[in-house]
């Protein structure tokens, strides 16, 4: 079926559909809201997937890039057939990081799935669990308990967001992620890079540079990062677990496990034991940013992650609770 | 073989239409429920505005034997209003999600029906009498002077102009978390089912302040929730076994002596997903909206957004047959999903069983442009008939209809790019005796009935 919308039209519509059905009369709708989670899903795995055919075209393009041995030291690696499936991580990220647990980065068992063995984006979507996406109702008051709070498990209210891994253009891909948000007060869908992990910001904040000392102002192939990360096989069966069979681990592209052992990686590495940095981290995500990230504006993020790194506290709390709020 | 009744071979005709005629829909009059009684006699319906409206049958006319009996207003009452949950900070609609009738046991009829969160038992009972002469009461109701009293009388009944009562029974309330969805008496007629996005409970008609949780769907950890129930129904014969429908396309059959808590299905029913159909949107259109078992019980249909599928009970793997409603939206989806009109939840019914016809041959359900659909089984032959005002001479018999692709259009053939997406059939029923249908449009309720010889 042709869809005449494209991917990134199609998520922040279903943002919006998330969004709007706060104010509904009757309460929040479980069916129809986890229905919409479904639509965001795929719809972001076609834009991961496009975006990261994208980075591997131009990562194609660096293959002569004349850099230090360190970064290329592995062969670049393509990208998934399909679609890589985003990480749907929600939050309480803090309910995570306590678990120290490779699964328990950011998603639950179905996103340690989606991203531990990227299917083909038609089996993609038929995986049984989508987690991340779906937030307890608030409407129902199942779950959606009080506490926005790191260490509140599940009960961040009306954080809905979808997230994944990316190789940030230009960035250091295995510091970077991408989070969509709806910004509640300007009403904007941004695909966020997660700049502060860039490798401009590494340079300004040390303490997010741990794992990837080595790293060089050119871009590293995608599939680099791999080496970056000591221990890495036992986290990715880690991640593994639990996997319905998608392909096995071993199977995949390589950089799916990177990417998923990179956002548990920054955090783990960023805030090892301080629950209340998570809120910065969180807060982060919750920054309003204009416009969704376009391929144009690959070269422009350099610069303006770096800023966003540095302004931290900018996103405060109060911009973090003014993020997407479904429910 | 069966009996001679088929869908095709049942002619149409218009009966009668019910509602205002403005264009300019009042939100509270929306139907949002339609079913006819066990003898066909009353047809109750809901609207969005928690109101209850009973037609009943007239007598069958002995002189107008070409006709049935018409349905006229037999009574109207608030049967939910609207309400906020504090602690929640909720508002809980008073939209009428479904009406049930109990089987008629004396004089008064009953009826379940629900909002979101509260089901209530009503008695709809007939006054055609009032009690007259008595001794200490004048007849306004003032209090006679005792001692003005010469004689005593008896008090008769004497007859009074009809007047229905509706008086809620029981009410059952404070048991569901999520919205409910469906409910459904058991056969027993002492239990009756409701289900909402996650659980199914099980009460007693007589018993108000407890129920029994039977079905569990919610995860421990609600970011691991993948789906919800969608519908659910008691089997027709079997007091103890019921099916529910799940958002992802699959139907459970659970029998309740297997265990207290039938998280366990007994049956899976559920049929692969075909991968050249991939899209977006597969999630949502796989999502089973209605689920009703055949009179007999041996078969069930569901309602999916673009098919009904019915299901042998015997069979889990794959529906026995699977009828097409509306494939010319399936390349529509996106704009359906942006004006949610994918959303919407189509209702699925079996014929009735008629003199002729034993068995559930026919299915009906509708579909937009006021357009409802009807399938026979036998034949393998469908039809498509509009609910408009405009075929609206009584014993007219209804042209069908067809919408072809966005292509070359034929004459008399409706294209799917002038669909009017706003007139939705949602809510149908049959009565349960006779070939006469009742078809709700967003705020008419049209009867329709089969040219009789």
């Amino acid at each position: 079926m042709e869809c005449t919308l494209d991917a990134q039209s199609l998520i922040s519509i279903s943002l919006r559909k998330i969004h709007s059905s706060r104010t509904q009369r009757g309460g929040i709708k479980l069916h129809k809201n986890l229905l919409v989670s479904y639509v965001l899903r795929n719809a972001r795995q076609l834009y991961l997937s496009e975006r990261y055919a994208e980075l591997y075209r131009r990562q194609q393009q660096q293959q002569h890039y004349p850099d230090g041995a360190a970064l290329l030291a592995m062969p670049p690696c393509p990208p998934p057939a399909a679609a890589a499936p985003p990480e749907l991580a929600a939050l309480p990220l803090p309910a995570d990081t306590q678990d120290r647990d490779p699964r328990g980065c950011g998603a639950a068992r179905g996103g340690a799935e989606l991203l531990e063995a990227p299917p083909e984006l038609q089996r993609a979507p038929c995986r049984d669990s989508s987690p991340g996406f779906y937030r307890a109702p608030g409407g129902a008051g199942a779950g959606a308990g009080p506490g926005a709070g790191p260490g509140g498990g599940g009960a961040a209210p009306g954080l809905l967001y979808g997230s994944g891994c990316d190789f940030g253009s230009g960035g250091a891909p295995h510091c970077s992620s991408r989070t969509t948000v709806l910004d509640l007060d300007t009403h904007v869908v941004t695909t966020v890079e997660n700049g502060y992990l860039h490798q401009d910001c590494c340079s300004q904040c040390p303490c997010c540079c741990q794992p990837a000392p080595g790293l060089a102002s050119p871009p590293p192939a995608p599939g680099t990062k791999r080496k970056y990360y000591p221990g890495q096989e036992e986290e990715e069966e880690g991640v593994e677990e639990g996997e319905p069979g998608g392909g096995g681990v071993a199977g995949g592209p390589p950089f799916a496990p990177c990417t998923k052992r990179a956002r548990f990686e920054e955090y783990s590495a960023e805030h090892p034991q301080d629950s209340s940095n998570i809120s910065n981290l969180i807060s982060i995500f919750g920054s309003g940013f204009t416009g969704l990230v376009s391929r144009q504006q690959a070269d422009s993020e350099q610069p303006l992650n770096g800023q966003l790194c540095s302004k931290q506290a900018l996103a405060s709390l109060g911009a973090w609770t003014r993020a997407i709020v479904a429910f | 073989f069966a009996g001679a009744g088929g869908g095709n071979d049942i002619q149409w005709c218009f009966s009668q239409v019910k509602g205002a005629v403005d264009d300019d829909v009042a939100e509270a009059d929306i139907i949002s429920t339609v079913e006819f009684n066990h003898s066909g006699e009353l047809l109750a319906t809901g609207d969005k505005g928690g109101r209850v409206v009973i037609f009943q049958q007239e007598q069958e006319n002995k002189t107008q034997s070409h006709s049935r009996g018409e349905y006229n207003v037999y009574s109207t009452f608030q049967s939910h209003e609207p309400e906020f949950d504090y602690l929640k900070s909720l508002e809980i609609e008073e939209k009428i999600n479904k009406i049930r009738w109990l089987p008629q046991k004396n004089a008064a009829q009953f009826l379940l029906s629900t909002n979101d969160k509260t089901i209530k038992l009503w008695k709809i009972s007939e006054r055609d009498k009032r009690p007259e002469g008595y001794n200490l009461k004048e007849e306004d109701g003032r209090y006679r002077d005792p001692t003005t009293v010469t004689t005593l009388r008896v008090p008769v009944f004497r007859p009074m102009d009809l007047m229905v009562e509706a008086s809620p029974r029981r009410i059952f309330a404070n048991a569901h978390t999520y919205h409910i969805n469906s409910i459904s008496i058991n056969s027993d007629y002492e239990t009756y089912l409701s289900a909402d996005d996650l659980r199914i409970n099980l009460w007693h008609l007589e018993i108000t302040d407890r129920s029994f949780n039977i079905v569990d769907i919610k995860p421990a950890n609600m970011e691991e929730l993948t789906e919800v129930i969608t519908a659910a129904e008691f089997h027709p014969n079997s007091c103890s076994t019921f099916v529910y429908s799940s958002s992802k396309g699959t139907i459970r059959l659970c029998d309740m002596r297997a265990s207290a808590l039938c998280d366990r299905h007994s049956k899976l029913f559920e049929e692969p997903e075909d991968p050249s159909n991939r899209s977006f949107f597969s999630e949502i259109i796989s999502s089973i909206s209605d689920v009703k078992f055949s009179h007999s019980g041996r078969y069930m249909m569901t309602r999916d957004y673009l098919s009904v599928k019915i299901w042998d009970l015997n069979m889990e793997n794959r529906p026995v047959e699977t009828y097409q409603v509306h494939e010319y939206l399936r390349s529509k989806l996106c704009s359906l999903y942006e004006n949610d009109c994918i959303f919407d939840k189509f209702e699925c019914c079996w014929n009735g069983l008629d003199r002729q016809v034993e068995f559930s041959l026919i299915v009906m359900t509708g579909s937009y442009n006021n357009f409802f659909r009807m399938f026979d089984r036998n034949s393998k032959r469908d039809v498509t008939l509009e609910a408009s005002r405009e075929n609206n001479k009584p014993r007219t018999v209804l042209k069908p209809r067809k919408v072809c692709g966005s292509g070359k259009r034929k004459k008399d053939e409706i294209s799917v790019d002038s669909l009017d997406f706003n007139k939705k059939i949602l809510h149908t029923a049959w009565h349960p005796k006779e070939n006469i249908i009742a078809v709700a449009t967003t705020n008419n309720l049209y009867i329709f009935q089969d040219k009789m010889n």
